[in-house]
């Protein structure tokens, strides 16, 4: 397992932001070119979503970003509030699978991180009612993961990952193995969370549709090393809803974005 | 969430499908034994077989319950050197694996041994440890030596499948190691500790059992093997078998106390405890 990479050497990024990728690339041990070189920036309370076919580093980067494993070149700046200490406090990781502790209960699982900080016993209690509160858990703390849902387990993934109030939430594809009405669900859910509460989130996928629907801006990365092919601002009015999801807005981003997307699948074997 | 029919499961698991089924896996055994000790009562009276060379069941049972003093004081003696055995095999299997789970030179360094120790048969090494060690250190020694391995490498095993994401999670939120083991690495080991102790617990009986028997010595401390070979010398057949007896409920007891206890402490979560409906 690789050490946490150290971010601090990698300079702070320019105020208003919350993530600012320089020159980052990743080359794996078996030396596949994974990433870059790649520059992103990301405002803070942005919500960016990394769009890409399988394997064009999207995962990587967001790896990177989260300090799980270290880039081969670049730097990699992530903003911290004052008076954080320890690695990543702030940001918030959510897998694409649920990655839950079968053996503990649900209110266990969120509160692991809190316990590994050695957070006040009582403090953390309240914590993690807040969080299991947010995403419509409450009534399922003394649950074990078994006994939930796919739906449900991803939401306890992300009150785990509410829980520390990070400033950064990473999303790795969280609902890519969620039936289509679960997804759409979680999706409103999730934009909700994000009017609420303003973080910057960092979502991976590989749906065009979730992309347009969530986020403000829509990355289109290109596969083998993985780069930021286009761009796309997504200007539609808030609180976005269901009746957003069928506009003739939301249907022409989507068909920009998939147009954009379209170079990079081309000449792939599917 | 599962709508298909559940077959029938492998001994020892939890849920058996229904209870007329249920019965049937206690009562078919059950028939059985009480049919084999019925034709084996019924072939030595009907050829008129003597003690010495074949005791009918009921004479094995009343020997049993006239040489209960000397039997049970040598249950006692192999079952102590039995769990003494097992504890140290569990604890010291336990803690080799975590030992060489935080260090990859001292597992290279000494797991060759691990597997050397499991695979030269444990009759060859008794006598040896029976001339440096004093007699009850050796006899334990034996138990342990045979039961050991199952733990260590289990455990091993279960240390080293942890869920990549989840130990991704930990470092994410800087888990010092000892969090990483304690909250992580442990619980996720656990079922795999808990099959390598229940491996353990019939390995150590064995292991006690073959170092008693290369031991051979007598005294008032003897063991139930000892009792069997000592029997056998004398030509008291029906106290071999009364003994023998003794030592396959010693074994069943010990495997059934073992697996009710990991089910105990799995079935909130794991699979092999959970039945196939839930």
């Amino acid at each position: 397992m690789a050490e946490p990479a150290a971010l601090s050497d990698a300079g702070a990024p320019g105020a208003g932001l919350a993530v600012s990728l320089r020159g980052v690339t990743k080359v794996y041990d078996n030396g596949v070119a994974a990433l870059g070189p790649l520059d992103l920036d990301v405002r803070k309370g942005e919500f960016v979503s990394l769009l890409g076919p399988s394997g064009c580093g999207k995962s990587t980067a967001l790896r990177l970003i989260a300090g799980l494993s270290a880039p081969t070149a670049g730097s990699v700046g992530v903003s911290r509030p004052a008076g954080a200490q320890g690695a990543g406090h702030s940001i918030g990781f959510v897998f694409q699978e649920p990655t839950l502790m079968p053996w503990a209960s649900v209110r266990e699982n969120v509160r692991l991180p809190l316990k590994l900080s050695d957070a006040p016993a009582a403090q953390a209690a309240v914590r993690v009612s807040a969080a299991l509160t947010q995403v419509g858990l409450a009534d399922f703390a003394d649950a074990y993961p078994r006994e939930l849902s796919g739906g449900m387990k991803m939401r306890v993934s992300l009150a785990r990952a509410l829980v520390t109030d990070p400033d950064i939430l990473l999303m790795d594809e969280p609902f890519a193995a969620l039936d289509e009405i679960t997804r759409f669900r979680l999706n409103n859910d999730l934009l909700a969370l994000w009017r609420s509460l303003r973080k910057t989130i960092i979502f991976v996928t590989h749906s065009v549709f979730e992309s347009v629907y969530l986020s403000q801006r829509v990355i289109v990365m290109s596969a083998r090393p993985g780069r930021i092919g286009a761009e796309f601002h997504i200007d539609a009015p808030e609180p976005r809803a269901e009746e957003f999801r069928t506009s003739a807005a939301y249907a022409g981003y989507c068909r920009q974005v998939s147009g954009a997307l379209a170079p990079s699948y081309q000449g792939q074997s599917a | 969430m599962n709508a298909l029919p559940s077959p029938p499961v492998a001994a020892g698991q939890a849920n058996v499908g229904s209870r007329p089924l249920l019965l049937l896996r206690i009562l078919l055994p059950v028939m059985v034994l009480a049919a084999g000790i019925a034709a084996w009562e019924l072939v030595v009276r009907l050829n008129d077989i003597k003690p010495y060379v074949l005791p009918a069941p009921s004479v094995v049972f009343q020997t049993l319950v006239s040489d209960w003093p000397v039997l049970s004081r040598s249950l006692l003696t192999t079952l102590l050197t039995t769990l003494e055995g097992f504890l140290a095999a569990a604890f010291g299997g336990i803690a080799l694996a975590l030992l060489f789970n935080q260090s990859k030179w001292l597992e290279y360094s000494l797991f060759p041994y691990a597997v050397i120790l499991q695979v030269t048969p444990v009759i060859a090494i008794a006598p040896l440890l029976l001339i440096y060690l004093p007699q009850q250190v050796a006899v334990v020694a034996c138990a342990w030596i045979v039961a050991f391995f199952p733990v260590l490498s289990n455990t091993t095993l279960g240390l080293n499948s942890v869920d990549r994401n989840l130990a991704g999670l930990f470092q994410l939120y800087g888990a010092s190691r000892m969090q990483t083991l304690r909250y992580l690495k442990l619980p996720a080991a656990l079922p795999y500790i808990l099959g390598g102790v229940r491996i353990a617990g019939g390995l150590s009986l064995i292991g006690a059992v073959v170092a008693e028997i290369a031991a051979g010595s007598a005294g008032a401390g003897s063991g139930l093997a000892y009792r069997i070979a000592e029997s056998g010398y004398r030509l008291n057949i029906p106290r071999m078998f009364a003994a023998l007896l003794l030592l396959s409920a010693a074994g069943i007891v010990i495997y059934a106390a073992l697996a009710l206890t990991s089910h105990l402490v799995l079935r909130r979560w794991h699979e092999s405890a959970l039945g196939k409906d839930n």
